[in-house]
């Protein structure tokens, strides 16, 4: 029988919702079959916590006496970007300081705005007759300015490569370290508890689908920039490699530094661990067997990081549950395995949006549009105007 | 008889220099090559373990100083910030004893100390910079 988002939210507002992690449902499905399991389930918690270079807040300052028409704005000597209304601007994750370099970056400037501490904002203009003034310096907080929020154009990979490295040198990458010779090899997703993992064929999840994000709650604004929803799948739906992807927003005045962490990626750069939940609803049995994936079904394709191109050579196809075992065998060596996302937070994540929903504090949204099932992935090519 | 562990920075010109050969040859000390790599800026690096007279040791370790070799304690301690660390698994694929690993059931990062060698090849591997080498 189908369970519609309605009748779900009726039993969160009575206290009667059976809510498990998307963890729990693959014992629970397997002892009590998918009609059983469809029928006791009311919904099913998804959760990832792993670096989103696509990552970034925008922010409204409210207007200075004499106001300025900010043209370059710096947070903290971060660049933020101000092409935008008087005194709105983004402030992007991975923006480098420009006195600090790698060391710090936008990802930081937003983790100390949410920890309530003071930044330092400088902004330079023309001047205009209805914005004289040419340049600001002042200090503000999460609470002194008008708007915050958090809006990410590319969250929430639905599976994604896995990295070594060939070269005979150690390679500091997006994926990590990655010693020379296969020293290691490198992936990042949640896996059996990652969001689109478990909805594969974006079933429940669309625009508009209230989420949990750096422990606010915020919505599914759009699917995410590269969305590559025709990646090659497994039977089970699940792609083999990164495919869907989602455009996330929420209230960065509501968020929490132990779910969205500032990091450094050694000789990479700067980006943002941010923690997302997504509550799947147990519409009906075709549902469970898509929530009943394991890490063992879930396959990805080991990379080498070391060819400085953007075809790159695959080693094999590797499922999860060998990966998050610690090592996996490659050309015939053991090689040590590590995730950049965390399991242990995407685990903690799916318990708190769990007990949000059990206590009454999270109900579920009906998508009022779709993710596109069909999406064409460009490359960029270097043309001439007449080569276009 | 002491016995002192040090890590060893080769400079790219002296790389292939049989330096460490000298050491027993003329300085008759024992060592035990723990860790050796060549480092993305081509640099050598090696965690050993050295042993011999008090005075041959420092003798060696003056001579490995006159070639251009730089000589390093080896850390002395590694201290995970529990309160920084997100238990995402980059430092335990880097750990070549496994005392940096993620539980089974948990996931969450254990550091066995016990198995640690100090080779330091956690170090700057941690995007939350949770791990502090002490030399």
């Amino acid at each position: 029988m189908a369970k519609t988002i309605e009748e779900i939210n009726e039993k969160i507002k009575k206290g009667e919702v059976v809510v498990l992690n998307a963890e729990e449902i693959i014992d629970y499905a397997a002892k009590n079959g998918i009609k059983k399991t469809a029928k006791d389930i009311d919904v099913v918690t998804t959760a990832t916590f792993g670096p989103m270079c696509s990552t970034g807040a925008f922010l409204n300052f409210g207007h200075s006496d004499p106001p300025i028409r900010m043209t370059k704005v710096w947070l903290n000597d971060v660049p933020a970007y101000a092409g935008i209304a008087a005194v709105d601007a983004y402030i992007g994750a991975t923006e480098l300081s420009e006195t600090e370099d790698m060391k710090y970056g936008g990802a930081f400037v937003i983790e100390e705005l949410i920890d309530g501490k003071p930044v330092k904002l400088r902004a330079t203009s023309y001047g205009t007759d209805c914005y004289p003034r040419k340049e600001i310096e002042t200090y503000i907080t999460l609470d002194s300015i008008n708007n915050a929020f958090l809006f990410n154009p590319r969250n929430t990979y639905q599976n994604y490569a896995a990295a070594t490295n060939s070269s005979n040198k150690t390679i500091y990458t997006y994926m990590g370290k990655l010693l020379p010779n296969f020293g290691n090899v490198t992936y990042s997703s949640a896996g059996q508890l990652s969001p689109l993992l478990n909805d594969p064929y974006y079933r429940t999840i669309g625009i508009g689908t209230k989420i949990f994000i750096g422990g606010a709650q915020g919505f599914i604004a759009w699917h995410g920039t590269q969305h590559n929803p025709g990646r090659e799948r497994a039977p089970n739906g699940t792609p083999i490699g990164p495919a869907g992807t989602l455009a996330l927003i929420g209230d960065l005045k509501k968020m929490s530094t132990e779910y969205i962490r500032a990091a450094v990626f050694f000789n990479y750069g700067i980006t943002m661990y941010v923690g997302v939940g997504i509550p799947i609803p147990v519409i009906d049995e075709e549902m469970v067997e898509f929530l009943k994936i394991s890490d063992e079904y879930i396959y990805t394709e080991i990379y080498d990081y070391s060819i400085q191109r953007r075809s790159k050579l695959s080693y094999g196809r590797i499922n999860y549950k060998q990966l998050r075992s610690g090592s996996i065998i490659l050309n015939g060596k053991r090689v040590a395995t590590g995730g950049l996302s965390s399991y242990f937070k995407a685990t903690e994540i799916a318990e708190v949006l769990k007990n949000l929903i059990k206590e009454g504090n999270f109900y579920l949204t009906n998508p009022v549009a779709g993710i596109p099932a069909e999406e064409k992935v460009n490359v960029l090519d270097v043309l001439s105007r007449d080569e276009l | 008889m002491i016995s002192k562990r040090i890590v060893l920075t080769f400079p790219e010109k002296i790389v292939t220099k049989p330096i460490t050969y000298k050491l027993v040859k003329e300085y008759d000390l024992q060592f035990n090559i723990l860790r050796a790599e060549i480092t993305a800026d081509i640099e050598g690096k090696a965690l050993i373990e050295i042993k011999g007279s008090k005075e041959k040791v420092e003798a060696g370790l003056k001579y490995l100083e006159k070639e251009g070799v730089t000589i390093q304690d080896a850390s002395k301690d590694i201290i995970i910030d529990k309160e920084k660390c997100i238990s995402c698994g980059v430092c335990p694929s880097l750990c070549i004893t496994s005392a940096l690993f993620l539980d089974k059931n948990s996931y969450e990062l254990i550091f066995d100390k016990d198995k640690c060698i100090l080779c330091g090849f956690c170090e700057n591997s941690c995007p939350v910079n949770a791990i502090k080498l002490k030399i």
